[in-house]
């Protein structure tokens, strides 16, 4: 365990008492870079792995610090009698924690040897082995669909979806559990069609009972501005609860357990 | 395995016809006691002191006004207006007599009094004068205590001007053997005194007015008896005129005799409670165990088919809007200190029983439902929980939580406990504990706790070490040293502890002196009779007859105090960034800033005594002159500059309430400058000492009297409540603030500890947001923290409410230790209510 302490890596933030990113209260490490640049990202200082400055209320901040695995399981390991009252533990998110597969690997390791529960948010866009060899270390896997088609999942996220989709099929067979979370994102998939069609694909995926579906939000926007970047999608309004409610019933028809949020 | 119900019952017309009527009116003083209790101090002189009391409660239970009103099915009042309060001039009344002008007025709990009322107290109080328990108090104290309340170290003035209150009678008892019950006990134990016996002259006299405050109180509930037999003749409403039947038959048997019915039962534990906050002013007079106590007589009912669940719900509810009926007015500073019109009456559910088993029953769920029903302060509901507690309890009382309405407040058994077996009680008698007014546990029915002895401003002394000792010119600490001789962190520190320790003896001689005061000037015989040992003792509350005694005063400012510790530590000691003498050049400065309008109208008076008391003439155009000069706080550019430099690196110091150790041990530190030294010391009635942690919401009004601490608060602002970080400072997060406050020593502070969390309602959002919610209280619990309270309700929608206090008439808040209608509160109080770190809103 001693030489996975002693990895580092680059986060961007560490988030406690998060409720909705796997079960229980969580601790969420968000680590820096992503191969995706998701039009809608409501993080977009997460996307790359290069340390950044970004103007937030008036002041400069930076964004991203270099950890070692040690340093952050002893902040994760402060919240352990909140996880074994509620079943929580620490999620690994982004970014993508792929892109830092070895620095992800030993988090989720020495998080197993602490008995603390692990999770993680992934876009699972990364070679398969990469994420076969973490599987034994995560309790649950909560993974994007973000659309069954190729074109449109590379025009709003600058990658297509085909390896995403076999690697959905892979980690349903070996992982302890999968969630398949969806961006529901006005313009991109925000149909019934388009949701039907990712509740299908969920619905056939190995040992796969639940679905999340996300609304939309513009809370990032400011962090564009910070950022000096443009923020691509405009004043777009989140879904309705109407119109949740109704995706909602749409993925249900495929025998999925449906939340909307985590 | 009992079965418990646990689904709501929903509320009934009748509560919200109670409610309106309740708040139509404007709070009252009245002056129907007063003028009794005169008369017959004057009809008394000469006699022995208890029976002086007596027979003064037995002329104001015959003389009050008897009023039923409409819809009540539980009665009984003090005041013949709405909310209305009496006055008790024999504990003090100058204070009152100073406001006749603004007590209307004022912004903290104003209270309407007529011209009338004014002069017919204005003529009694002539009487009171040399002969108040106030008076004598500050007789017994020590110069250098009056010096230290003066320059306001400390405060005391909670006992010093009102009756002591701060207890859970045996309701239990009275509702079981009724008052004709207590009555045949006392007079065994007067049967037994022998003319010769030493203590016959207290013992026989004090037994003797029990008996009379027990006739009393039947004498009282008679008269409701006779006057809704009366109304029911007049009624021509029949389903009215059957209930004022029926309040009347109940009248005639209870509190006299054993309640045999659940009305009954409640209709007596009301007379209890109105009488008790009759025969003094003290208030947190705390029903405590209810759910345990009422619990036979609800399942005897029930079983036997006398009542349904739903009849029994209502008459809760309306005992719920009795509880609410009460009120007091209190002198400006403790109205600050006190704010919200609150009676603290508090209320328990949940917990173990004497054996350890979990107690929950019916009735606590039923009690959780009669909060959101009436959506009201009172009672101040807490909750007991253990690792036993179910979880479909703590899920309710979530969801009363949730309401935004402060309640209930959640409390550790598998803390409190320990705490309280520390301290002398038997493991059945601290299983057996309740909440007295904000978070003071005690066992019910044996304890004389005066948990609110005392506020105690850990900030002051940490003033004193920077002067040495002295305060506006004049020595009221002790000489700790000049600042250059302090040049190691441990010889700060040691100083900061020899101004604890001497100003807490101060506190100390205060309280006693009160105490004597007491004692001596107004034993209680009615309250007397529902505590034990005194019949069995002969003696009163107030000179030891309770089977446990203690002193509580509480200290506050922890958070304030170990950011200050941190700071000077890493600051002055460690980096050597300043000098201990810039450090106070700063403070003296307000680190360069502006000085708030009401902490430089504070100054400007004193300037302005100043120059008058020289025998100067000053104009009010040199008045506003002095307080802009003041307030803009001109000084040297420079010097400001190299003041706002400190300021912001104190700032981006790490500070208590976000779970790093480095910073939050010197809380511990902190708590224990206060704690360890007060548990040193005794009481006049045989008991001692425990420190609580937690201010009320005197932080706020205290806060105004200290200048800007080293920890980068600015002068007159707020001290931090409770043993909570400073407002703003916890920025990871709720559970990272628990583990912070879970690092304090909760066990030494046997007298209660708070911790104010607020959340934003979305965090309390579907049953993942209720579940973490509890999972939270419970893992801060596993960590041995003693007390939780929440607020939830946006800050927006608090700041709408101060704009607009007119839609927000029936918003109520968490303060300290219990809740109130935020538009009562003065603006201040408010102000710090939506500045304390907001939680959530993911």
């Amino acid at each position: 365990m001693t030489d996975y302490l002693n990895v580092s890596g680059r986060i961007f933030d560490i988030q406690k008492f998060s409720v909705h990113d796997g079960p229980g209260i969580r601790t969420i490490v968000f680590l820096k870079g992503c191969a995706l640049r998701c039009k809608w990202c409501c993080n977009p200082e997460s996307q790359k792995y290069e340390i950044q400055t970004m103007i937030q209320n008036g002041k400069e901040k930076t964004v991203g610090r270099d950890v070692t695995v040690r340093e952050i399981i002893d902040i994760v390991k402060q919240d352990m009698p909140y996880y074994r009252r509620s079943g929580g533990g620490m999620t690994l998110s982004g970014g993508e924690m792929l892109c830092q597969s070895e620095f992800a690997y030993a988090l989720l390791r020495c998080a197993k040897e602490t008995a603390i529960n692990t999770a993680v948010e992934t876009t699972g866009f990364a070679p398969y082995e990469k994420i076969e060899k973490m599987l034994p270390y995560i309790d649950t896997v909560l993974m994007d669909i973000k659309h069954t088609d190729s074109a449109k999942h590379k025009a709003f996220t600058t990658q297509p979806n085909e390896r995403i989709l076999e690697n959905a099929v892979k980690i349903a067979e070996n992982a302890n559990k999968l969630i398949i979370r969806v961006p529901v994102v006005p313009t991109f998939n925000d149909t019934e069609t388009e949701i039907a069609s990712i509740a299908e694909f969920a619905s056939k995926l190995k040992g796969v009972n639940e679905i999340n579906l996300l609304p939309y939000h513009n809370f990032g926007k400011d962090k564009y501005i910070g950022l000096g970047r443009e923020y691509l999608m405009g004043e777009l309004p989140s879904p309705t609860d109407e119109h949740m409610q109704k995706l909602k019933s749409v993925a249900e028809r495929y025998g999925l357990k449906c939340k909307i949020g985590g | 395995m009992k079965k418990v119900y646990t689904a709501d019952i929903p509320k009934t017309e009748r509560i919200q016809k109670l409610i309106d009527d309740l708040y139509s009116g404007t709070p009252t003083i009245e002056s129907t006691r007063a003028e009794i209790i005169t008369e017959s101090y004057k009809s008394t002189e000469g006699l022995p002191v208890y029976i002086r009391k007596s027979r003064a409660f037995r002329a104001i239970v015959e003389k009050l006004p008897v009023v039923i009103r409409d819809d009540e099915l539980i009665v009984g009042c003090n005041s013949f207006a709405r909310r209305g309060c009496q006055t008790f001039p024999e504990f003090s009344n100058k204070w009152l007599e100073d406001e006749f002008e603004t007590v209307a007025t004022r912004s903290a709990d104003p209270f309407y009094i007529s011209e009338e009322t004014a002069a017919k107290l204005k003529e009694v109080h002539k009487y009171w004068q040399g002969r108040t328990t106030s008076e004598l108090a500050t007789s017994y104290m020590a110069p250098e205590t009056l010096n230290a309340i003066e320059h306001n170290i400390f405060t005391t003035g909670n006992y010093f001007y009102n009756g002591i209150g701060h207890v859970s009678v045996d309701y239990d008892k009275v509702l079981k053997i009724g008052y004709k019950g207590i009555w045949a006990q006392a007079k065994a134990e007067r049967d037994k005194c022998n003319v010769y016996d030493s203590d016959y002259n207290t013992r026989y006299y004090f037994l003797t007015s029990v008996m009379e405050s027990c006739e009393s109180a039947v004498i009282f509930a008679k008269r409701y008896s006779v006057a809704a037999r009366e109304m029911a003749s007049e009624c021509t409403d029949i389903k009215r005129r059957d209930e004022l039947l029926t309040i009347a038959e109940i009248c005639d048997k209870v509190p006299a005799n054993g309640a045999q019915s659940f009305h009954e039962a409640c209709q007596s534990f009301w007379f209890i409670q109105l009488l008790i906050q009759t025969e003094s002013s003290g208030h947190s007079i705390s029903p405590g165990r209810f759910d345990q106590y009422m619990y036979p007589y609800y399942i005897k009912d029930l079983e036997s088919g006398k009542i349904t669940r739903e009849q029994a719900q209502e008459l809760i509810d309306c005992v719920w809007v009795k509880l609410n009926s009460l009120n007091k007015v209190r002198d400006l500073l403790s109205a600050e200190g006190f704010a919200g019109y609150s009676m603290f009456q508090n209320l328990i559910v949940g917990g173990q029983d004497i054996n350890g088993l979990d107690a929950t029953n019916d009735l606590s769920y039923m009690c959780i439902s009669a909060s959101m029903h009436v959506n009201l302060p009172q009672p101040s509901l807490s909750m007991r929980v253990w690792n036993g507690t179910p979880h479909d309890l703590m899920v309710k009382a979530a969801e009363l939580t949730k309401t935004g309405i402060g309640l209930p407040a959640y409390y550790n058994d598998e803390i409190i406990i320990p705490a309280l077996i520390s301290r002398g009680l038997s493991l059945q008698d601290a299983r057996d504990y309740c909440i007295i007014g904000c978070v003071e546990p005690q066992k019910g029915g044996k304890t004389d706790g005066w948990h609110d002895a005392a506020f105690f401003n850990m900030c002051r002394p940490m003033e004193l070490v920077f002067s040495n000792g002295m305060d506006k010119g004049v020595q009221v600490g002790l000489k700790t040293g000049e600042l250059s001789e302090l040049d190691t962190y441990d010889k700060f520190f040691d100083a900061y502890k020899k101004q604890m320790d001497y100003t807490i003896k101060l506190m100390v001689n205060s309280d006693n002196a009160i105490d004597a005061a007491h004692a001596e000037r107004c034993p209680l015989p009615f309250l007397s009779s529902m505590l034990d040992d005194c019949i069995k003792k002969g003696k009163s509350a107030q000179e030891g007859g309770a089977v446990y005694n203690f002193t509580g005063p509480q200290g506050f400012g922890i958070a304030n105090v170990a950011d200050a510790l941190y700071a000077i530590d890493e600051l002055v000691y460690k980096t050597k960034t300043v000098t201990l003498q810039q450090y106070s050049d700063a403070l003296k400065n307000n680190f360069g800033m502006p000085y708030s309008d009401a902490y430089a109208k504070n100054l400007t008076v004193e300037v302005a005594k100043e120059i008058t008391s020289k025998g100067y003439e000053i104009t009010s155009e040199q008045i506003a002159e002095i307080f802009t000069q003041i307030k803009e706080n001109n000084i040297d550019a420079a010097k400001k500059n190299e003041y706002k430099a400190l300021y912001e690196k104190i700032k981006s110091l790490p500070k208590f309430g976000n779970d790093m150790d480095e910073v939050d041990l010197y809380g511990r530190e902190a708590a224990y400058t206060y704690t360890k030294p007060v548990e040193k010391y005794t009481n006049p009635r045989g008991g001692i000492y425990h420190a609580g942690l937690y201010p009320v919401s005197a932080n706020v009004p205290l806060g105004l009297q200290t200048g800007a601490t080293p920890d980068g608060r600015l002068a007159g602002a707020p001290i931090a409540d409770g043993v909570s970080p400073a407002a703003g400072s916890d920025v990871n997060g709720p559970t990272a603030a628990a583990n912070s406050v879970a690092k304090l020593d909760h066990g030494i502070a046997s007298n209660g500890t708070l911790f104010n969390m607020k959340f934003h309602p979305s965090a309390l959002k579907g049953a993942s947001g209720i579940e973490a919610f509890i999972s939270l209280i419970r893992a801060f619990f596993d960590q041995k923290g003693m007390h939780m309270q929440f607020n939830v309700v946006s800050r927006e929608t608090l700041r709408d409410a101060q704009l607009h206090p007119e839609n927000y008439k029936n918003l109520v808040v968490r303060v300290a230790g219990y809740s109130a209608l935020f538009t009562t509160l003065s603006r201040s109080l408010q102000d710090d209510i939506i500045n304390r770190t907001e939680q959530g809103g993911f």
